[in-house]
């Protein structure tokens, strides 16, 4: 295979594929690697935090999961783009390929706090700014993932999925913002103030930069697997179709 | 552009609908309010902004689903895209008609429907101005969630899942311009934020209701 002069040879999905094949293994042995050290370095090799005691261990899956769940929408948003400005198939596939594990990162960063939550503040759920954004950007998801299902042909549901990816970035992001008005307007100053990167010591933020290469990793690997799924669905779909034809 | 604006109003009021049910609507969602939590008026008075914020926004998604389903139904839709106007100030011309029949009668019930919750004297106006600036906002978002799900068999459902996401700045904004005045505080942020909310969604999206329109078209 000669050497490709540009990224965008890419996007032909047989380069794909052939890339794919070579780099998934690796994305997920990197993954299981880091994922494995970051977190029994994490869990079991860092001292007791001497507020929250190991309560605070709970940040290598909470700070990793929710950096993700936004980074994918960002993804999201770039290879939408990407489809609408290139009509690249593999970018609009790579999106909705994206799309549930970002859903499912949202979850676990919701569900991680929450747990936290309990012993720290007192309660699973407060309307925190934070907390809520994450509520919204969840539903962002639902509706992204809820429109790929709903539509049948993929040329139409890739280009009406990825306008929606726009205007929702937009809207979300605009949530977030409105979101720190409102509980300003409505509350005390925030009592519950989440901003953890301030007080991370060394001995947390290594492991903890080792499990976020985990995760990175690991999505890496599930995207490209995903991926690779929806491509060879295409390639079935085209092959009964031309069956039938023929 | 104002022949269609007249055509989409006419229908709109003739046909038995749109503005009428969502008044009623409107009118049901405030008086289910004390059912549930109870006919005490101080707590009534403290949520009264919100709740008719709600339902008001509630009451404009129920009549989206027909901005644009009838004339793609009948082949409308499709003369309308290849004639000369541009598909985006029809799409303009839409939200502005679903405005007028949903947003603006809703803005002037909503003192009305404040009354029975016992909203705070002195937000009356703040209540009907906060909607009068906001719903447009509303009926422009929910035009770009019509022209999405416009092709599919069932888009009712999704299309409340698909536009309610992107309510909630001007929700937020609009019931904070009430809620602070409540509370004796200055609502100019919340105002100024909430105008240039609806201003931003007049720039663009008529481009991207209209893309989407095309897509569904094709």
């Amino acid at each position: 295979m000669s050497r490709p002069n540009s990224l965008w040879e890419y996007a032909n999905p047989t380069r794909f594929m052939r890339l794919t094949d070579k780099v998934l293994p690796l994305a997920a042995v990197g993954a299981g690697l880091c994922l494995l050290i970051g977190l029994f370095w994490g869990f079991f090799l860092t001292p007791d935090d001497y507020k929250q005691g190991s309560t605070v261990k709970i940040i290598f899956l909470h700070v990793p999961s929710a950096m993700m769940a936004i980074n994918i929408w960002v993804m999201m948003l770039v290879t939408s783009l990407v489809w609408l400005i290139r009509r690249h198939h593999v970018s609009a596939l790579a999106a909705r390929a994206a799309a549930p594990i970002g859903l499912t990162m949202t979850l676990i960063a919701l569900f991680t706090g929450a747990i936290w939550g309990q012993p720290m503040w007192g309660t699973y759920w407060a309307w925190d700014p934070r907390l809520t954004s994450f509520m919204i950007l969840f539903v962002f998801y639902l509706g992204y993932i809820a429109l790929w299902a709903a539509i049948e042909d993929p040329d139409t549901a890739g280009d009406l999925t990825s306008i929606l990816c726009l205007v929702g970035s937009v809207f979300a992001l605009l949530s977030r913002y409105a979101v720190n008005f409102w509980n300003q307007g409505l509350h005390q100053g925030a009592s519950l103030s989440v901003d953890k990167e301030q007080h991370v010591d060394n001995a947390f933020y290594l492991p903890l930069l080792v499990s976020i290469a985990g995760f990175v990793l690991l999505f890496i690997a599930l995207v490209l697997l995903r991926t690779r799924t929806e491509i060879r669905a295409r390639r079935i779909s085209a092959l009964i179709a031309r069956e039938r034809q023929g | 552009m104002i022949a269609l604006l007249k055509r989409d109003l006419a229908l709109a009021l003739r046909s038995g609908g749109g503005f009428g049910l969502s008044l009623a609507f409107f009118l049901i969602v405030v008086m289910f309010v004390p059912f549930g939590i109870g006919p005490d008026s101080g707590t009534l008075a403290k949520i009264a902004p919100g709740i008719l914020w709600i339902g008001a926004l509630l009451a404009c998604l129920l009549s989206l689903d027909r901005v644009f389903q009838l004339d793609f139904e009948d082949g409308s839709l499709d003369l309308l895209a290849t004639a000369p106007l541009p598909l985006e100030g029809i799409v303009a011309m839409k939200a502005l008609a679903h405005w007028l029949t949903t947003g603006l009668p809703l803005s002037l019930a909503a003192p009305i429907l404040g009354f029975l919750l016992h909203l705070p004297a002195g937000t009356y106006f703040w209540m009907f101005l906060s909607l009068l600036i906001g719903t447009p906002a509303l009926s422009f978002l929910g035009t770009f969630g019509a022209a999405i799900t416009v092709g599919l068999k069932r888009g009712g459902l999704l299309l409340s899942l698909l536009v309610l996401p992107l309510y909630i700045p001007t929700l937020i904004f609009g019931a904070q311009t009430v809620v602070l005045l409540a509370d004796g505080l200055s609502n100019t942020t919340a105002f100024a934020i909430l105008a240039a909310l609806s201003l931003f969604t007049f720039a663009i999206i008529p481009f991207a209701a209209a893309y989407a329109l095309r897509v569904n078209l094709r």
